[in-house]
């Protein structure tokens, strides 16, 4: 019983496009983890930047009836809320952790808290097709067997993902702010002395992963889900934040990672009619996670100054 | 130290150079920190292209009155005039643009990057958001290398480099950015002899061609080889100026200390009794996972010191962490034999023991990280002097309840007998300075009336005064019949205070010799050199290396 259908499911467009577009859904803020990071600022809380990315987009789209506006908005708003985690950790040098699950707390519950007073507890209408993000369309392409449905009939920010992914690998090892970057998080001392401006950089990279976050609850709310739910992400930023790690800390790493978490997600949604039970199910990829970070990647090695608050010219 | 003409702000009018003939003015600098004031109204006036040495004693506010200097610490009041200019420096931007670079104490070096990425991190050529011109960057710090006769590869990593060579990239990254006044922060603490003399050449090469140095250090004998002028600070205040020419070691010493000092260890010949420690083809790795003892192989007696000389990184940590119980051996065996006198009592062989029972045997441990193994620094002078017996029955009933009036007690007794400097013994040991915290250490270690004694840097970022003091002490134990293993990374102190001296190189011993071998003889060994004629030990078959 169990075999027939997972080699059907496994050899289905169905989920391999659903794998895709669960990745791109995690990579987003992983790349938000990777930059930030890289410039020595722990970030734990993509998770609470992409709920208020998810909620300021639907509210906003359903504001000024433009999914564009939403978009800008949702991007906006993870950005603002990783303003607030860099001057506690980056200006005050507060514990970044704290800081982060403080972030998570504050936005899941502030997040419900609006929802409910807005709509008297009715919960927040889908969205009409017209203000979601769409599926990009790709023309004879989109036609193609298998492929054109798993790589062609993506939703548009799937694309910008990608584009993201590439443009993150480049800067970080090609180009001379990411050595900077790299600089900062290896050896903020060093980068400082050298001339180059550790706040700058850190407040820079902090913020990047908030707008990225935001972007991936855009995605979320106005494209896949298309509407607003109670704690929609559902920990996606915390699988997020062990792809950077199991990615080693690189861009090309985390997006490996996402795929094979993305795919732990398809297939605990397809494999519901094996007859496994779904709550069973549903625990894959998180168990995938765990044995990702314990087995496969051996020692990641973390940037030597992640999470370490910058104090210049310390006492003798 | 005042000067004579106080001139008024406006001296940005005259910027006539026979008028200002000082690089670097720094006038009545002030800075605090909590509790500490660093520097208190000091003035150092540096001409152009001459080498100045600031020297004082640790806490002294040398690296302090630099960090100013270099924008890394902001002062309270005081002015700072640039070839006679008034300048404002907020941070090391403005110091680069200034042309001052800085070589610090504790490289500012990224370990994973190159030499080239270090060296133009900043200032890549390009810009900000070009893509990193890696073949550009390599020219422009080969040739930067050989117009300044520095040779280096641009493509190695800095991990792989010696610390030598990490000095050099440090020394070249000022130079990228047009250094014209360079600091330089101890500079010859971690490099061999032979590496300081290579420094101090080019030191010299880049004075002729107009630079401006600045030479922290406590090592007078540099100040007298090296430096034009001297500047000597003492508890953040200036107490002189001289010209080296007419400057001596003594002179200097009275001033940075305050009273005289016995610059020399004033000891009797040993009268070493029977083997107390004997170690026998040790293997251990590093926590990298290398191979850091190759075969080490040597016998400490009763009464006398052996002293481990090398350069830092060469084995003797991982050597010290065996010995103590806290670093496994691969291979190899340690024993510790009881001795009163010349009676031999009962052997142990501690080689697979943990940190604990080689203390219970006898053994007492100096680390040569003070404040990562040797203190809890946040804990109380009473609770760091019992550390490693809080479970004696004089401390402590049924090895569990701790006897708080007993260990006050004790601690009083030892703050008292090694003169730590302290208002009470319930100040947590970080309120001490360096050398009353390593006092208690010491004290700690020689209370508990060892065997055998490892002494691990034990006048590390100590002063002057406290040098004297733990240097007195740890002859005294020799003289009361411990056998005293010295490992040191300052060859001043092996030199003075050893009876036989043990040179380590690449995990192995590769020499013992007499403590009147020459420092070029000593230095060669310790780079894996080997000296003809050198005057070996009669003792020839304690010269390890067994394994090659």
């Amino acid at each position: 019983m169990f075999w027939p259908i997972f080699l059907r499911v496994i050899t289905s467009g169905d989920l391999w496009q659903a794998s895709l577009q669960f990745a791109a859904l995690l990579l987003l803020p992983a790349l938000g983890g990777v930059i930030s990071e890289r410039s020595g600022v722990v970030n734990i809380a993509m998770e609470g930047m992409m709920l208020i990315g998810c909620y300021v987009g639907v509210v906003v789209t359903l504001a000024s009836h433009s999914v564009l506006v939403g978009l800008l908005a949702a991007i906006v708003a993870g950005g603002l809320l990783a303003l607030v985690h860099g001057v506690v950790s980056i200006h005050l040098k507060a514990d970044q952790i704290i800081s982060g699950i403080a972030i998570n707390v504050a936005a899941l519950g502030l997040t419900n808290y609006l929802n409910i007073v807005q709509t008297g507890g009715q919960g927040i209408p889908t969205l009409a097709s017209n203000l979601r993000l769409p599926v990009l369309n790709w023309g004879p392409l989109a036609q193609l067997p298998f492929l054109g449905q798993v790589l062609f009939q993506q939703n548009v920010v799937f694309y910008v993902t990608i584009v993201i992914l590439v443009g993150l690998q480049f800067l970080l090892f090609r180009t001379n702010l990411g050595l900077r970057i790299r600089a900062v998080g290896e050896h903020p001392q060093a980068a400082d002395t050298a001339g180059v401006s550790v706040r700058l950089i850190r407040y820079a990279c902090v913020v990047a992963s908030g707008l990225l976050s935001g972007l991936a609850g855009a995605f979320l709310a106005l494209g896949v889900a298309g509407t607003f739910n109670s704690n929609m992400t559902a920990g996606r930023g915390f699988i997020a934040l062990a792809a950077v790690v199991f990615g080693k800390y690189t861009p090309l790493g985390a997006a490996g990672a996402c795929l094979i978490f993305g795919l732990g997600l398809a297939l605990s949604v397809r494999l519901q009619d094996t007859g496994i039970d779904s709550n069973l199910l549903a625990t894959l990829p998180y168990i995938l996670t765990i044995i990702a970070l314990i087995g496969l990647v051996g020692r990641t090695v973390a940037p030597a100054a992640d999470g370490v608050p910058y104090e210049p010219g310390s006492a003798e | 130290m005042h000067e004579q003409d106080k001139a008024p702000l406006a001296q940005a009018a005259s910027p006539d150079l026979a008028a200002s003939p000082y690089a670097v003015e720094m006038r009545d600098i002030c800075k605090a920190w909590p509790g500490v004031v660093a520097n208190d109204h000091v003035n150092l006036r540096v001409r152009r292209g001459e080498i100045h040495a600031l020297v004082g004693e640790n806490g002294a506010g040398k690296t302090t009155l630099m960090n100013i200097l270099y924008g890394l610490v902001r002062p309270d009041s005081g002015e700072i005039y640039i070839n006679g200019e008034r300048v404002h420096i907020s941070g090391p931007r403005d110091a680069i643009r200034l042309h001052i670079g800085m070589v610090h104490q504790h490289f500012m070096l990224i370990p994973p990057l190159t030499v080239a990425e270090n060296i133009v991190l900043g200032q890549e050529p390009g810009g900000p958001l070009a893509v990193y011109d890696r073949r550009r960057a390599r020219e422009l710090v080969l040739q930067l290398s050989a117009r300044y006769g520095l040779p280096i590869d641009p493509d190695t990593r800095i991990e792989k480099l010696s610390v030598g060579l990490q000095q050099r990239v440090e020394i070249l990254k000022a130079l990228y950015r047009a250094a014209d006044i360079l600091i330089l922060d101890e500079p010859t603490g971690v490099l061999t002899p032979q590496e300081t003399y290579e420094l101090f050449d080019v030191l010299r090469a880049l004075s002729r061609q107009g630079k401006t140095v600045i030479f922290i250090t406590h090592k007078l004998r540099e100040v007298l080889d090296l430096t034009d002028r001297v500047t000597v600070l003492r508890r953040g205040r200036n107490v002189g100026e001289l010209v080296t020419r007419e400057a001596n070691q003594a002179e200097i010493a009275r001033l940075m200390v305050g009273r005289e000092v016995l610059l020399r260890v004033e000891k009797r010949p040993a009268r070493p009794g029977p083997v107390v420690l004997r170690v026998e083809n040790l293997h251990a790795s590093s926590d990298r996972g290398l191979e850091a003892l190759q075969g080490v192989s040597f016998e400490v007696h009763a009464g006398e010191i052996l002293g481990i000389a090398g350069v830092e990184g060469n084995g003797q940590s991982e050597l010290v962490e065996v010995l103590s119980g806290m670093r496994r051996a691969t291979a190899g065996r340690v024993t510790v034999t009881h001795a009163s006198g010349q009676q031999i009592g009962k052997t142990y062989d501690i080689t697979s023991m943990n940190a604990r029972e080689v203390r219970l045997v006898g053994v007492a441990h100096i680390p040569e990280d003070r404040r990562g193994s040797g203190l809890v620094l946040s804990d109380t002078i009473e609770s760091n002097t019992i550390l490693g017996r809080e479970r004696w029955p004089r401390f402590a009933w049924a090895r569990f309840i701790l006897r708080l009036g007993e260990v006050a007690l004790w601690a009083r007794r030892l703050v008292r007998e090694f003169d730590v400097r302290t208002p009470s013994t319930r100040l947590p040991v970080r309120a001490l300075s360096g050398g009353n915290q390593q006092k208690v250490i010491v004290a700690r270690e020689f209370a508990a009336d060892p065997q055998l004694l490892i002494a691990a840097q034990p006048t590390r970022g100590v002063d002057i005064g406290a040098i004297e003091f733990i240097h007195r002490r740890l002859v005294e134990q020799r003289d009361a019949g411990k056998a005293i293993l010295l490992v040191s990374a300052e060859l001043d102190e092996i030199r003075s205070l050893s009876d036989r001296i043990a040179v380590m190189y690449e995990g192995r011993i590769v020499d013992i010799v007499t403590p009147e071998a020459s420092e070029e003889e000593l230095g060669l060994l310790m780079t894996g050199g080997r000296p003809s004629g050198a005057s070996r030990e009669e003792e020839a078959q304690t010269t390890g290396d067994l394994g090659a």
